[in-house]
């Protein structure tokens, strides 16, 4: 029993216990000087400090009553040698502050995280790299910045620069390189890092498909064939799938979800529960003329909870009782944005011939499949009479998001350019 | 004395438990009066577990780093910081190499500096208002001033900022952060060594035009008020920077703080003449450390001035308290300053 319980143990290389950051809101400054010294006497007195007692979950949508946020709290997980972990959540859901403290570029406000060997994190690639310095230096510097010893990098000095690509500029000032030629640079000095943990965060957002392809290669070699610890961020599902064993999903600065890779993502997919890609509207959405029933995306052949994809066709269903016996003279029409917020086009169901009727309407509007790019959009409704009068115009009115199908291993993981993402017919005309 | 009564009857209640010999129960009582109170929970609870064998199964893995909200204060990794020697040298090489890039007369600006500025203070404090520099040169005189407070100021001056000016880097990867403000001190002590050896140039050209100069015999000291200097610049500048992380004023405060500290520093007049024209005023100057590093280095290079070997301890003793000041603020701020920066 002992014996059996030593062994799992020792399996384990980092534990995080109870993790907690608590960040302040607003200007640093102001009120800086009574809250330190609030802070000074309340130490000074063995008590607790009085601002780690107040603060709110980290949601950032609603307004808070206190200026001291979680933006972590009570994290718990435990890491075993060689797995490989992808932390997944929204953005400012606490996983790069979780990074920040792995890495120990900050410190938790509460909690310890013990681990045994070299963490090494790679938070952006080229971190320190000097404009004016020539390839060979930087390589040099920067490795050194990540923890190498100068021995162990001239070690590797070769199989760095083949990796990279960069041969012919190996002694030319960094400025006088391309962006991505830089990248390329940075990154085959990271790869060739040895430490026992190694923490990345959306490393893969740059360079060509190319060099994504060889990245993401050379961090598989990294996880599965040196059996190296990864913990692994990054918004790219494909990418954290093909990589990733297990996954932890993060929501408002708490571990929502710990299990195998392909349910986090299902459930970081879904809204975490909540779905956001079908509204119910109350009574103030009538009218005498009208009543707004729901609005609902998704693909056709499934259900209202799964995620949608592009590779399948998406329906947009508008629910709409019309009590105005002149119902001929309304129509629908929606407006659809971009997570830029960019307009991107609008469509109306009197354009494409298909019209209102009396009492109640359930009107479906097709997608086509392999239309949309992947990412977050939001439509706008309008209700207009006589083709002229918008008697009910709301903005935002619901958001969907729509995720990549799904990915061969070993294809390009980015997103790829464009706003749109059509298939074409094509031929080979020989 | 309440916690220290605590954790005994802590103590004897595991041992009823557990029914151990009396010779644990000896041992175990004498280490709870000899523990430090600090952090006595936590060594407690160990050192519990290790004395008692029968809890050891309940003993966690061995760990062998840790991360914590907050280190104890005294903790200073030196032992880290030894690890890291190459990124500190190769710091030290790009400060070098980067500064001048792309100039035209490249590390000659180390020179120019230093021997403008003299020119400038010979015409306006020797020339113009007339002081008495004795047998010396003037322009030596004034030559061997700047070129130590050049060394002390920079020093001071770029280490102030390190938190500020690195906190792209620092938010992005560790290191010991001290290997920073050492990079830049290191550095500066190359310039300086340029910077000395144009005055040993100068020095050399005024002895073959036959001024009558000559060295004290305590030059040899001469390294130890080097060292002195780079001391007080950076436990200075380290605390300096620990605190603009949170409040910014200080960054303006430096910047004409040490001009004016360069007028009260002795560095175009000779430290008697403060003290003869200014009697009632002359202590601010007296406790003022770097005036006697300026005035006794005066004393070592061309043998004007006075020495008392009580201002030579004072300096030291100010400057190595500085220092660990200096130290243990920056060993404080560095885990979470990037928080407030």
């Amino acid at each position: 029993m002992l014996v059996l319980k030593l062994f799992t143990l020792s399996k384990t290389i980092l534990k995080v216990e109870n993790i907690s950051k608590q960040y302040r809101l607003g200007q640093v400054g102001t009120g800086t000087i009574s809250h330190d010294l609030n802070r000074w006497w309340h130490k000074i007195r063995g008590k607790e400090d009085p601002f780690l007692k107040i603060g709110e979950s980290n949601d950032r949508s609603t307004k808070g009553n206190s200026d001291y946020v979680w933006a972590l709290r009570n994290i718990n997980f435990e890491v075993n040698q060689g797995e490989v972990i992808g932390i997944i959540g929204k953005n400012g859901a606490g996983k790069s502050t979780l990074l920040k403290i792995l890495s120990k570029v900050t410190s938790p406000t509460t909690g310890t995280i013990k681990y045994n060997g070299r963490i090494a994190s790679l938070l952006e690639v080229g971190t320190g790299f000097h404009p004016e310095l020539t390839g060979r230096e930087n390589i040099y510097l920067n490795g050194a910045i990540l923890g190498m010893t100068k021995k162990e990098i001239s070690s590797k000095f070769h199989e760095i620069i083949e990796f990279s690509g960069c041969q012919r500029y190996v002694d030319t000032p960094v400025k006088r390189y391309s962006s991505g030629m830089t990248v390329r640079l940075a990154f085959a000095v990271a790869a060739f890092l040895e430490p026992e943990i190694l923490i990345i965060d959306e490393v893969l957002a740059v360079g060509d498909a190319e060099f994504q392809k060889k990245a993401l290669g050379k961090m598989q070699d990294i996880s599965k064939g040196e059996g190296r610890t990864v913990l692994f961020v990054s918004h790219n599902m494909a990418a954290v799938k093909s990589l990733c064993t297990r996954g932890i999903v993060i929501e408002n600065g708490v571990v929502v979800l710990d299990a195998k890779i392909e349910e986090a993502i299902a459930y970081y997919l879904s809204g975490g529960g909540n779905i956001i890609n079908s509204k119910k509207f109350d009574l103030s959405y009538q009218t005498e003329s009208y009543r707004l029933n729901s609005i609902s995306v998704k693909n056709s052949n499934k259900d209202l909870l799964d995620p949608i994809t592009e590779s399948e066709v998406i329906e947009l269903l508008t629910d709409i009782d019309i009590k105005d016996r002149e119902f001929h003279r309304y129509i629908i029409t929606y407006h659809l944005y971009n997570e830029m917020g960019e307009e991107m086009f609008s469509f109306s169901n009197a354009k494409d011939g298909v019209h209102l009727r009396g009492g109640n309407n359930k009107i479906v509007c097709f997608f086509p499949r392999d239309f949309f790019q992947s990412g977050q959009y939001f439509l706008s409704l309008f209700i207009v009479k006589d083709k002229r009068d918008a008697i009910f115009v709301e903005k935002d009115i619901l958001s969907f998001t729509v995720v990549d199908g799904g990915r061969e291993m070993g294809t390009y993981m980015g997103r790829e350019p464009g706003y749109i993402k059509p298939t074409f017919n094509w031929e080979n005309q020989l | 004395m309440g916690s220290g009564l605590r954790g005994y009857l802590f103590c004897t209640l595991k041992i009823t438990i557990h029914l151990q010999s009396i010779h644990i129960v000896l041992s175990l009582n004498y280490y709870i009066w000899t523990l430090p109170k600090r952090d006595f929970k936590d060594s407690f609870k160990v050192d519990l577990i290790n004395y008692i064998p029968s809890m050891k199964e309940n003993k966690d893995q061995e760990w062998l780093f840790e991360i914590k909200p907050k280190d104890d204060f005294f903790r200073l990794h030196l032992k880290e910081v030894w690890q890291y020697r190459d990124l500190l040298m190769l710091l030290v090489k790009r400060d070098v190499v980067t500064l001048y890039k792309q100039t035209v007369l490249g590390p000659l600006w180390y020179l120019i500096q230093p021997l403008f500025t003299s020119v400038i203070f010979t015409i306006i404090f020797n020339n113009i208002a007339g002081i008495d520099t004795g047998k010396v040169p003037p322009f030596l005189f004034n030559l061997a001033s700047i070129t130590v407070w050049n060394y002390f100021s920079s020093c001071l001056t770029s280490t102030s900022d390190t938190f500020k000016a690195n906190a792209s880097l620092f938010g992005k990867v560790y290191f010991p952060r001290i290997i920073m403000p050492l990079s830049v001190v290191i550095s500066n002590l190359i310039k300086f060594g340029l910077q000395l050896l144009i005055f040993i140039a100068f020095y050399i050209y005024y002895l073959i035009i036959g001024r009558d100069i000559a060295p004290d015999n305590l030059v040899i000291l001469f390294p130890i008020l080097v060292l002195v200097m780079g001391l007080l610049g950076l436990g200075l500048g380290m605390i300096v920077s620990s605190m603009v992380t949170k409040y910014r004023d200080l960054t303006f405060l430096i910047g004409f703080g040490i001009q004016l500290l360069m007028y009260l520093s002795a560095v175009n007049y000779p430290l008697d003449l403060i003290r003869q024209k200014m009697p009632n005023y002359s202590w601010i100057i007296d406790y003022n450390p770097m005036a006697y590093t300026i005035e006794l280095s005066r004393y070592m290079l061309l043998n004007t001035g006075t020495f008392s070997i009580g201002s030579f301890v004072y300096t030291i003793v100010f400057a190595v308290v500085v220092f660990f000041i200096g130290l243990l603020i920056f060993n404080k701020t560095e885990k979470s300053f990037i928080d407030t920066v």
